[in-house]
């Protein structure tokens, strides 16, 4: 029973992980570059929120649907003043420009909500009215998991089949995927790469939002470095499961959130994130392109 | 005299350069050692003398790996972590036995360096294997995970010798080392290296810049860089010539994590408290924003990016908490100049083309 309860939480971290990763994966697979800021965008997303529940009053869900209005703004904003003029330079001059954002998002955040963590209101209360804690009972109450735990499972799903729903189903996705097979064909075919790069990017942001909304529910707190390790984290889940795969990202999340949670429980609490990266070191040893990434062969 | 300008002049250019930058680091050195003795530097200045010459080393390092071999690090924080650590353990232990600073600190700085270059190659040997992106997430995850080791290491000294102790459970603390009353704690877990004599000094910094320069710029122009530029250029036109790629890629990759760790211990024991997390992903960053904003395979420009990236946030301490923002800006508004076309043709219009611009690699 206690093995089962630590998975769980160590499934709905990974649904968490998860949701950040597809963000990731989607930018990578159509822009080809590491988006270190996406981290800080779901900081963001979590302050947005919990302005929006602290000084607006508004409730839970309807703060999260404000912080990805936001986050897409900003995520396109971002996209067009910082990376679209580098369409054309080197990887690592776009990688040092994310890390740039990164570190503009992070300040500005702590000029204006100060560095001193802020609480946060989980979205789905942890006791009901009655002082009961808001819990499923399985086995006779041997079993209790936690209706955010659950919720977040459940978003994670719902996002993760619309998502490949849109990409396989719509011309918006043909699109998208068009774009990171063969940018210049794609352009020749018609399509707008830079609008549809710019949608990747707002898709994963209002992601990021959801992520920064639910991960703020787990942690119950928030400060401008709340999204740094998050990310690094899904961006290993992102590799983890073969970068630019959508069931891939789905797939390492849910594993690496397992991993730590079980690590966590059994092993030490100190080495936790130790083991989980080098978990994720030998499956790239294994298995270079990840564990459903495509392998492509050189063309000499 | 006119001799000596003749050959001076009938120098590679490549060898011109990097004389420059010898005598320019000298040079530095000179002025700065005098606006010393002049008091003209103010203490802050005087204490972040140490630290630049340590980022410098392990600017010019890191760029040996991205610069020449090619292949993106993320964790070279990590390899300065176990030089800091290594070193000031073997400085900290042998405060009985050698009573000389200067010869603890290169001692310190040696053992530090093969430390970090046994790391190196235990990382080396499987990452070198991978490609691109998915090498730079791995060497992210070796740092991190170099990082939380030391977090749990539990290192004493007494008159027994070294005692170490690795705290798994996350419940030990240095008090179960069972030290001697006289006994003296090197690294507290989590607190890392508490008590340390602080001997690191700037003459100490200049003399590694040097040998870090004497190290990697021999090894640039020599016949193993030109093998390992080849493989950063084209790796299977490389390969199909015969060029040896994982002896390549590990000789720079190993020479680049050593001197990391020799730039780890000298910063190390400039400071009596130092923690592990202090070597984390940002510093890894912070780096590589040094060697791509100086220049990749240039060296004075890692330098020069160094040094004025370490005093610039503490150059705009007036603008107080605006100032990591401005540093930002700063970042993001160079990488898009230096990435413009119209810019790029406009330089190209007013500076007068390079001769042999083409091989200074």
């Amino acid at each position: 029973m206690e093995f089962l309860s630590y998975l769980i939480s160590g499934i709905s971290l990974g649904s968490v992980y998860a949701i950040i990763a597809l963000g990731y994966t989607m930018v990578y697979g159509i822009a080809k570059m590491l988006n270190f800021a996406h981290g800080d965008v779901i900081m963001v997303g979590g302050y947005v929120s919990f302005c929006a529940v602290s000084y607006l009053g508004l409730p839970g869900w309807l703060s999260v649907v404000l912080a990805m209005a936001v986050c897409t703004a900003l995520g396109v904003v971002i996209e067009g003043l910082a990376y679209k003029p580098l369409r054309q330079a080197t990887s690592l001059a776009v990688l040092i420009t994310a890390i740039g954002v990164s570190y503009f998002l992070q300040n500005a955040a702590q000029l204006i909500w100060g560095a001193s963590p802020k609480g946060y209101t989980p979205l789905i209360p942890t006791t009901n009215a009655q002082g009961e804690p808001n819990t499923l009972r399985l086995f006779g109450g041997q079993l209790s998991i936690s209706y955010i735990s659950l919720f977040t499972m459940g978003a994670c799903i719902v996002i993760m089949v619309l998502l490949t729903l849109f990409t396989n189903r719509t011309k918006l996705g043909k699109a998208m995927r068009a774009c990171s097979e063969d940018k210049g064909a794609a352009q020749l075919m018609g399509i707008n790469v830079n609008a549809t790069i710019s949608l990747t990017f707002a898709i994963g942001s209002a992601l990021a939002a959801v992520a920064g909304g639910l991960l703020c529910s787990f942690t119950t707190s928030l400060m401008p470095t709340t999204g740094s390790m998050p990310g690094i984290k899904a961006f290993t889940a992102a590799v983890f499961g073969g970068i630019g795969s959508i069931p891939g990202a789905f797939l390492g999340g849910i594993l690496l959130g397992v991993i730590e949670s079980l690590a966590k429980a059994y092993i030490s609490t100190q080495l936790a994130n130790a083991i989980l990266f080098a978990v994720l070191i030998i499956v790239l040893l294994v298995k270079p392109s990840g564990l459903l990434g495509k392998y492509v062969p050189e063309k000499v | 005299m006119k001799k000596l300008i003749q050959k001076i002049k009938g120098l590679k250019k490549t060898t011109k350069v990097d004389f420059a930058t010898y005598l320019g680091v000298i040079l530095a050195f000179v002025i700065v050692n005098l606006l010393r003795t002049g008091g003209l530097l103010n203490r802050s200045l005087t204490g972040m003398l140490v630290p630049i010459c340590a980022y410098i080393v392990m600017a010019v390092s890191l760029n040996l790996t991205v610069g020449i071999l090619g292949e993106l690090s993320l964790g070279h924080a990590g390899f300065m972590s176990v030089g800091a650590f290594s070193g000031v353990i073997a400085a900290q232990g042998l405060q009985a036995s050698i009573p000389s600073a200067p010869a603890r600190l290169v001692i310190a700085i040696l053992v530090g360096a093969v430390f970090a270059a046994a790391a190196g190659f235990i990382v080396g040997v499987p990452v070198l294997r991978l490609r691109g992106d998915y090498l730079a997430i791995v060497t992210l995850a070796f740092g991190e995970i170099i990082k939380d080791l030391i977090n749990c290491l539990l290192v004493g000294y007494d008159s027994r010798g070294l005692h170490m102790a690795f705290n798994i459970s996350g419940s030990l603390t240095i008090n179960d080392l069972g030290l001697e009353p006289g006994g003296m704690a090197i690294i507290k877990g989590a607190q890392g290296a508490t008590g340390t004599t602080a001997i690191s000094t700037f003459t100490a910094g200049f003399v590694l810049i040097m040998i870090t320069l004497v190290v990697v710029l021999n090894l640039v122009r020599s016949r193993a860089g030109r093998a390992i530029m080849a493989l950063r250029d084209n790796r299977i036109a490389a390969e199909s010539v015969g060029v040896n790629v994982t002896k390549y890629k590990l000789m720079a990759f190993v020479t680049s994590a050593s001197l990391a760790g020799a730039a780890g211990a000298l910063y190390g024991l400039n400071y009596s408290n130092l923690a592990a997390s202090k070597f984390s992903f940002d510093t890894s960053i912070l780096v590589l924003v040094y060697v791509v904003l100086g220049g990749l395979g240039n060296m004075w420009g890692s330098i020069i990016a160094a040094a004025v990236l370490y005093i610039l946030p503490e150059a705009l301490r007036e603008f107080a908490d605006y100032r990591m923002l401005v540093y930002a800006v700063v970042l993001i508004l160079v990488m898009l100049a230096t990435n413009n076309d119209q810019l790029k043709a406009l330089a190209g219009r007013i500076l007068p083309k390079r001769k042999g611009a083409a091989d200074n690699g």
